[in-house]
């Protein structure tokens, strides 16, 4: 895993539906301000920029590294640009603490952003190329198949969906940076929401977001000297696999079940529900918060749905899931991976205000994106590893 | 008939003093004006030490203004509004606007003037941009004269701009999709079996992407299959007939991978996991080398196929 990295800083914008008062520019730059604020930093201190978002088509920016450069302070410093579609914000932590693992720097920089109300992000994955045409409407018109198999197979009862999406937005109450803020969200409210894709529910699926959030990542000399406390890094992984091939188990991917075993092995995890103390995972829509308790082994196969239904995954669980209220809550979409490892980090630095896990060590941070193809995880945790 | 009960006795009258009445001016408001004429918004200090806009020559204490000018905006933020959903034949646009209380920068007090919003139909609400706060810049006519109407209006500050980008590709198929389309066009189903895994991918497509092999054992499979699993959509799309529509994976007999068509000929809350479906050709004459050549796969009324069956195609 080569040499210890750590979170210093972390900055997050509000995320509203649409921040018109900012340019993308000014977007980003309010989100690295506040994470260099956090770690006692200035630009003149990073070493190295690595931004991630969203595939181009969602807003229409090619090339964020030329574009961002001036206002992420990148002059005279490498600046590289991640992408990996909706898993992108992960897998830019990841990059970036490659960088300092590597030996290569001491303080990175890590952004990403989305400011989907510049675009449409229905439009984005619905281009309908000729010659081979194809019938998926969205990101919801491609899940949905796949949530009704996991129902199916695992013979989850029909309101587990709607459990998740009023959990994770109580959460979000709690949250000052969420998006979604509804009070007194209910099942009731859930299910009196129309059918989309059925079998997922408008209020079973994530918002449209502005928003950006950075990190500063920093090598174990760094971590010593900054002012508040760390979030070690104790493993990073990344997995990918095609979107269709005869065999594929598109409920339960193989590269999700491999990224998890291997970011649990180099932290040392054998029993992740019980060794972890609160994970942040994408889950877009709420059926994949019981889908990924099993890709990612919380749980056994079948089992995911009986978890979430037990009330293990609340705040106040054995295992609380998404705190920040995720995903569902605040979903700019490029960003939306490294809010989760963000989030990851606050918890076991004791910074995640009112939404804190009480007494939180060890946590995960999780990405996913294309057609449940690509995934990015990391555990962080307050110990140095 | 008494006469109170004709029609009433009535006349039109204008009034008007020919030419117009002149306004010597003074020397604050000849200012104020002259500094307009030029395209500069200019205050006049008070006694009390505030900025007046527009100046007057006795500010609101009763005391003399002082003789120091001051340049003020010309941006400045609406702080309050009325809008105008018919204008008048005398109001100063002839499309739905605001009139508005506009505090240039720099001044202590604000300008009535008509804001310009945009276009909209008579009648209109007023949009939801127009709020108090609402930072403006006045339009200044080309021929001034020194009149308040050399502000033809104010209008808000630039925040958004659209940003057209158009790429025009030309894709071509290649050849493994040439060779399915080919086959499409003929009613066939063409797909190929791997040479290492033995499965079977439709549309064939020249390799196999767990074996990482090149695939050219060509198989022709049926039209008929079975529903591996499948979305309701409750949002239109132009390639639907209609809304609600389904989507679903179709796993073909004969094949090992599902493939996403439109299943129709059946309302939506009836189809099933392990429907059996056959495709709906277009009449013959209408084929092209396309998929389009299926319209959409409707159920055979066979019955079935156990969950069992379908479970490892999900």
């Amino acid at each position: 895993m080569g040499n210890p990295c750590a979170v210093i800083g972390v900055g997050q914008t509000e995320y509203r539906t649409k921040r018109t008062d900012v340019s993308i520019a000014g977007l980003v730059r309010e989100a690295a301000l506040r994470a260099l604020d956090d770690a006692g930093l200035t630009f003149t201190d990073i070493d190295a920029v690595v931004i991630g978002k969203a595939p181009d088509l969602f807003e229409g920016v090619m090339m964020p590294e030329a574009y961002l450069a001036d206002a992420l302070g990148a002059r005279g410093k490498p600046m590289i640009r991640v992408h990996t579609a909706g898993s992108v914000g992960g897998s830019t932590a990841l990059v970036a603490a490659s960088l300092v693992q590597a030996g290569v720097h001491d303080r990175v920089l890590v952004v990403a952003w989305e400011k989907q109300s510049e675009s449409n992000a229905t439009w984005a994955l619905s281009t309908h190329p000729p010659l081979s045409p194809t019938i998926v409407v969205g990101a919801g018109g491609y899940f949905a198949p796949h949530i009704r198999a996991y129902m199916r197979r695992t013979g989850a009862p029909d309101h587990i969906g709607t459990l998740v999406a009023v959990k994770d937005r109580q959460n979000a109450l709690k949250n000052p940076y969420a998006h979604l803020r509804i009070p007194g969200i209910s099942r009731e409210m859930v299910e009196s929401t129309p059918m989309l894709w059925e079998p997922i529910r408008y209020l079973e699926t994530c918002p449209s977001s502005d928003g950006a959030a950075a990190m500063v990542l920093a090598s174990e000399d760094a971590a010593r000297r900054a002012p508040n406390p760390p979030a070690w890094v104790h493993g990073t992984a990344m997995r990918s696999e095609p979107i269709f091939f005869a065999g594929r188990d598109t409920v339960n991917p193989q590269a999700g079940k491999d990224c998890a075993a291997d970011v649990y092995r180099q932290a040392g995890i054998t029993d992740p529900r019980r060794e972890l103390d609160c994970a942040e995972v994408y889950v877009p829509f709420s059926w994949y918060e019981p889908m990924w308790l099993e890709n990612l082994g919380f749980c056994g196969e079948g089992e995911g749905w009986k978890l979430t239904e037990s009330g293990a995954t609340a705040l106040d669980g054995d295992i609380p899931w998404n705190p920040s209220g995720g995903v569902l809550s605040s979903n700019p979409i490029g960003a939306s991976g490294l809010i989760r490892f963000a989030e990851a980090a606050l918890q076991v630095r004791g910074l995640a205000g009112e939404h804190q896990v009480e007494g939180a060590r060890r946590a995960l941070g999780h990405a996913y994106g294309g057609g449940a193809q690509f995934y990015a995880m990391w555990v962080v945790g307050s110990d140095r590893p | 008939m008494p006469s109170s009960e004709k029609e009433p006795l009535v006349a039109d009258h204008v009034l008007e003093f020919p030419g117009g009445y002149t306004r010597s001016v003074g020397p604050v408001i000849g200012r104020f004006l002259t500094e307009l004429r030029d395209g500069r918004l200019v205050g006049v200090r008070t006694a009390s030490g505030g900025v007046l806009f527009p100046p007057a020559e006795y500010d609101a204490d009763g005391e003399a203004v002082t003789d120091e000018y001051v340049e003020v905006g010309p941006g400045g933020t609406v702080t309050s509004w009325s809008w105008v959903p018919r204008p008048r034949a005398t109001h100063p646009l002839d499309r739905p606007f605001a009139w508005a209380l506009i505090r240039p920068d720099g001044a202590d007090t604000a300008l009535l003037h008509a804001l310009d919003v945009g276009t909209f139909e008579p009648g209109a609400d007023p949009p939801k941009s127009l709020r108090t706060g609402m930072r403006v810049r006045p339009r200044f006519r080309a021929e001034r004269t020194g009149s308040i109407r050399d502000i033809e209006c104010f209008r808000p500050d630039v925040t958004m701009i659209t940003v057209p980008s158009r790429a025009e590709y030309r894709l071509n198929a290649g050849r493994a999709l040439t060779r399915f389309l080919d086959g499409v066009s003929e009613g066939r189903l063409l797909g190929h079996r791997c040479d290492v895994c033995g499965k079977v991918y439709v549309p064939l497509r020249g390799l196999c992407p767990v074996d990482g092999v090149p695939t050219t054992d060509e198989v022709e499979v049926a039209d008929t299959g079975t529903v591996t699993t499948f979305a309701v959509n409750n949002i239109p799309d132009p390639r639907a007939p209609q809304v609600p529509f389904v989507s679903a994976y179709i796993l073909l007999d004969g094949s090992d991978i599902s493939l996403l068509a439109l299943v129709a000929g059946i309302d939506a809350d009836r189809v099933r996991m392990g429907m059996r479906v056959k495709a709906a050709w277009k009449p013959r004459e209408e084929w092209g080398r396309t998929m389009e050549n299926i319209r959409w796969f409707e159920p055979t009324g066979e019955p079935d196929v156990p969950f069992d069956a379908i479970k490892d195609y999900l």
